[in-house]
């Protein structure tokens, strides 16, 4: 009963037809990349040189790179990496920036104008500058990627949050929740949050896609993933580098990429319409 | 018999940049069990102010509540915590707002609504809530409140989300209704509805009930007892009857006579000349003065004091007698 949000959204998600096939392709891709490593059976690192750029073949799916490291295996465990980095720093980022939006909006006041001041603050650094200070800290770390890239992502979810819940904060029914005597903590997580959630889902889209592109910018500077592991970011910069001799090497982790951030956007737009009450129902 | 709610010099104030906003400022008067007291008045005379703000329903500040009495069950509600408040809000006290098109959240289920005071204040479990609330919904007549506790708010009407909203206000069995502009915003007919409905439940659970109305027919149908507010000062109370046949006050006869009727349409309704004041500028003299038409030399210095001309008929008037 208290969660028919989520049931009746389950329920209307199920009738659009590219939000399902968005999910179950993503579905598939992380059952291919985590529980199937078997499938990776070259190893991502193995290299052949005697078998650089080769095609796609029976042997090597998606041909090999410069190295003769086979592509398939790569794009998989780069695949690990860049849906990781770009799901879980995303969904830090969103969590954070709902707490801390709803905070900021529904206290108001002072305590609303300084926590917003943090967050200009925290605008005005450049992301880079961040993540190097970060990195020559604590040196170079995987968890260090999400950290580094949730903390960025945050503040703009805070604001979005933030805006909504000003806007909402006054609206009759949270009047008629405070007449009810309802505790503060109920109202917030009940009745400001739920309302917000349609476009904190569609930023939370937005976010994947940008996270992984930024991961694949910080290990071009070195700054992200080693060599010899790889993302997908990493594997599309190569296979820019050598697009002439290989094709194979840029268009495997490219699709993989444009693919998932499709399934992404047509889920989250999905959600979106399907969160939404006023949207058909049955 | 004692009163259930008994408001006593109450004032209160907002602290804005402009200056001190004088919304309430000093009211008397007394709500019994089973009753229903009217509060009319023009918009920004403080009727709503003076409810919502005991009930620590506005933002505070600005709000600042500078003094009086809010008695209920001879507790003063005042000196209370925010979390006693809580306690009586929803539970002993519930309210019902004027927009039913808003007042409901537009995520929630009516059901995951519908029990929410009864989990809180009645510690219900959920199952057990949800069928109390169900019955609650049978019994402002809806006519499947099955379907209706699953279904989500913009699938309703005006008039069917204000019965959602009276039946939610009523789950606990509350002692006093403050209604707020309950009519309002609905058509004539679902008005005439809303407010028999009101008074059957009122008559069954022996609830007292405020409502807050611009509207003197809504008054003269539902009301036994009458307070005229005006500039956050009350001008007159009394039954139904006295202030209807027997008013006492300047302001209560204009606005009478500003009402329109069936029966003289073809006469020009008479309007009160000028505006209400503006509440930050308000004098320690009679706020109507500017606008009243038997104004004396000591209105503009002080407020009158409490004069009866009945049993129960009180008016605060420098005036001795008006035609």
């Amino acid at each position: 009963m208290s969660n028919s949000l989520w049931t009746d959204a389950l329920h209307r998600l199920k009738k659009n037809k590219l939000a399902l096939l968005g999910a179950s392709f993503l579905i598939l891709e992380l059952m291919i990349f985590f529980l199937i490593p078997v499938l990776a059976r070259l190893g991502y690192e193995a290299q052949d040189l005697e078998l650089t750029f080769a095609a796609p073949s029976p042997v090597h799916w998606f041909g090999t790179d410069s190295l003769g490291r086979d592509l398939f295996s790569r794009v998989i465990f780069g695949g690990r990496i860049s849906l990781t980095v770009g799901l879980l720093a995303s969904l830090v980022s969103a969590l954070v920036g709902v707490v801390y939006g709803s905070l900021s909006g529904f206290l108001g006041g002072k305590i609303d104008n300084s926590m917003m001041r943090i967050v200009d603050v925290l605008y005005a650094l450049p992301f880079i500058f961040l993540v190097i200070i970060l990195m020559v800290y604590f040196g170079r770390n995987f968890i260090l990627l999400f950290v580094a890239l949730g903390l960025t992502q945050w503040l703009t979810m805070a604001r979005i949050v933030r805006g909504q819940v000003l806007s909402l904060r006054h609206k009759e029914f949270i009047e008629a929740a405070n007449s009810l005597g309802l505790r503060q903590r109920d109202i917030v997580l009940k009745h400001l949050i739920p309302n917000t959630l349609g476009p904190v889902i569609v930023y939370l889209t937005l976010t994947v896609p940008s996270v992984i592109l930024e991961e694949a910018f910080l290990s071009y500077l070195g700054l992200g993933i080693q060599a010899p592991l790889a993302s997908w970011g990493t594997l599309i910069k190569e296979g820019v580098d050598v697009m002439d001799l290989a094709p194979w090497t840029l268009f495997f982790p490219a699709f993989f990429l444009s693919a998932t951030l499709f399934s992404l956007n047509f889920l989250g737009d999905g959600l979106r319409d399907a969160l939404d009450p006023k949207g058909a129902r049955d | 018999m004692n009163p259930l709610l008994s408001i006593q010099d109450y004032k209160a104030h907002f602290y804005t940049r402009r200056g001190i906003v004088k919304a309430v400022n000093g009211i008397t008067y007394d709500v019994h069990p089973g009753q229903t007291l009217a509060i009319v008045g023009e918009s920004g005379s403080g009727k709503s102010v003076s409810q919502l703000s005991y009930l620590g329903l506005l933002p505070s500040p600005p709000l600042k509540i500078t003094g009086g009495q809010v008695l209920f069950e001879g507790n003063d509600l005042l000196k209370m915590g925010e979390d006693q408040l809580r306690k009586i809000r929803g539970d002993k006290i519930s309210m019902i707002f004027q927009e039913p098109m808003t007042s409901l959240n537009p995520y929630l289920k009516i059901g995951s609504q519908m029990i929410e005071p009864l989990v809180i204040h009645r510690k219900k479990s959920k199952k057990e809530a949800w069928k109390l609330a169900t019955q609650a919904l049978e019994r402002v007549g809806l006519s499947r409140p099955d379907q209706a506790m699953e279904s989500y708010p913009h699938e309703f009407s005006g008039g069917m989300r204000q019965r959602v909203m009276i039946a939610m206000a009523l789950t606990t069995e509350p002692k006093l209704l403050i209604a707020d502009e309950p009519t309002t915003a609905l058509d004539v007919t679902v008005q005439a509805q809303i407010l028999e409905l009101l008074k059957s439940i009122q008559k069954e659970n022996e609830m007292a009930m405020i409502l807050i109305t611009h509207d003197l027919g809504v008054v003269a149908g539902a009301a036994d007892e009458v307070v005229v507010m005006y500039a956050g000062r009350v001008f007159e109370t009394g039954s139904v009857d006295d202030i209807f046949y027997r008013s006492q006050h300047p302001y209560t006869r204009a606005l009478l006579r500003s009402t329109p009727r069936l029966d003289q349409l073809e006469k020009e309704l008479p309007v009160i000349p000028g505006s209400p004041p503006d509440l930050i500028a308000v004098t320690e003299g009679c706020p109507f003065y500017d606008r009243c038409s038997y104004q004396k030399e000591i209105c503009k210095a002080e407020f009158p004091r409490e004069s009866s001309s009945g049993a129960n008929h009180k008016r605060f008037c420098h005036v001795e007698k008006i035609s």
